[in-house]
């Protein structure tokens, strides 16, 4: 695998950095760790150095994260209400996170976390872990009437709510799916297109020209794949509000 | 700056120092009015440009959000279908009633994924739920204190 350099696979890889085995369990530190603790390190990091000088006019990197700051304030006020924004910090850490994962995989050779299913599969249970463990300790059994639908007739109530557990169920793989999914297909088409000018190169002054179609290609792709790492993060943060909203409003 | 320059024309700059007027208190406030009207004027016209400004970069930024929109569409229709067929599968596995469980709970899972979409796509609960969590809000206030 390692031997072909254009292996579109090969830059998702994870390996072992430093190997430790506790009670026959793989706890080893990955590529993979290291680029989480670099995500929220980077994120942390940019949050308190531009926040150091407590301007009451903010600077330009202050105003960066106030920016930020406003944006998923006014997401989570939108989608549930002001007595969601007690999330404030779970809804913030979820966004920065996954956006700075995506931006740090933009860079070459770098790895990027949230194309593992695995680690947006955990960031949609964390949700769905907060949504059903809140909702059950602020409203107790009445909660569950999240599933009943009012004005339902009883004759068919069995069936919508057996669709809206399943609709329910399907919430976090939706949620892991989808930015997995565009991650990695997007880091895959960028490394082909790439691989294509490589290939098409080693052929010769006709490969050469013929190079340029694909490598204009992977230009404009770098370009979408930044908006797709955006939109994204945005994409997973508003759901999250939204399930949030059925949390802390199971009545509707 | 630029705006800075648009406003001295000739005429408003030199108004109220230069007033040759007899009494100069009325002729003053005079052209303070005046000024005001146009320095009015100027601010309506601007003010409604700064409007259309906004208004076009709203207009760009709700097509990102169409996007948006529309990625998270497709995923929970296919979300719906796995999460049904998946459940389906498990209870074939464990049941044993081959392939009764997996049609079942894939029409389950259709429904269930056309519902996601809808949820989605409708736009009443949104607009009715403002009011609704407003009016659970001051519900639960007085219940917190």
């Amino acid at each position: 695998m390692a031997t072909n350099p254009t292996d579109p696979i090969h830059q998702f890889d994870v390996f072992p950095l430093v190997p430790i085995q506790i009670g026959g369990l793989d706890f080893s530190f990955t590529n993979s760790s290291l680029f989480m603790l670099a995500t929220a390190g980077l994120s942390a990091g940019f949050i308190y150095y531009s926040t150091r000088g407590r301007g009451l006019v903010p600077g330009r990197l202050q105003s960066m994260t106030e920016l930020t700051y406003e944006f998923t304030a006014n997401m989570l006020r939108e989608a549930a209400g002001t007595a969601g924004m007690r999330f404030f910090p779970f809804v913030f850490s979820i966004f920065t996170f996954v956006l700075v994962a995506n931006l740090i995989g933009m860079f070459p050779y770098f790895f990027t976390v949230t194309s593992h299913i695995i680690v947006t599969f955990a960031l949609a249970m964390v949700v769905m872990s907060v949504v059903v463990g809140y909702g059950i300790a602020k409203h107790g059994g009445s909660w569950f009437k999240v599933f009943i639908p009012s004005g339902v007739p009883a004759a068919i109530l069995p069936f919508v709510v057996l669709i809206e557990i399943i609709s329910f169920l399907s919430r976090p793989v939706s949620l892991s799916v989808r930015l997995f999914a565009n991650m990695l297909a997007g880091h895959i088409t960028l490394k082909v297109f790439a691989g294509f000018v490589v290939t098409l190169s080693s052929l010769g002054a006709v490969g050469v020209i013929g190079s340029i179609l694909p490598l204009l290609m992977a230009v404009a792709i770098t370009a979408l794949e930044f908006l797709v790492a955006f939109l994204q993060a945005y994409v997973f943060a508003v759901l999250t509000c939204m399930y949030l909203n059925d949390a802390v409003h199971p009545h509707h | 700056m630029a705006g800075r320059t648009d406003r001295d024309e000739p005429g408003e700059g030199a108004l109220p120092p230069a007033s040759p007027g007899t009494s100069p208190a009325t002729v003053a406030a005079d052209e303070w009015a005046a000024r005001r009207a146009a320095l009015g004027e100027k601010l309506a016209e601007r003010s409604v440009a700064r409007a259309q400004e906004t208004e076009r970069q709203s207009g760009s930024g709700s097509s990102m959000r169409g996007m948006a929109e529309g990625l998270k569409l497709a995923s929970e229709f296919a979300a719906g279908i796995i999460v049904g067929g998946g459940i389906g599968f498990l209870i074939d596995r464990t049941a044993g009633i081959a392939p009764f469980g997996l049609i079942v709970f894939l029409m389950f899972g259709f429904a269930a994924g056309i519902r996601n979409v809808l949820r989605h796509v409708s736009p009443k609960p949104p607009t009715a739920a403002p009011q609704a969590t407003a009016d659970a809000e001051r519900a639960e206030k007085p219940r917190n204190s």
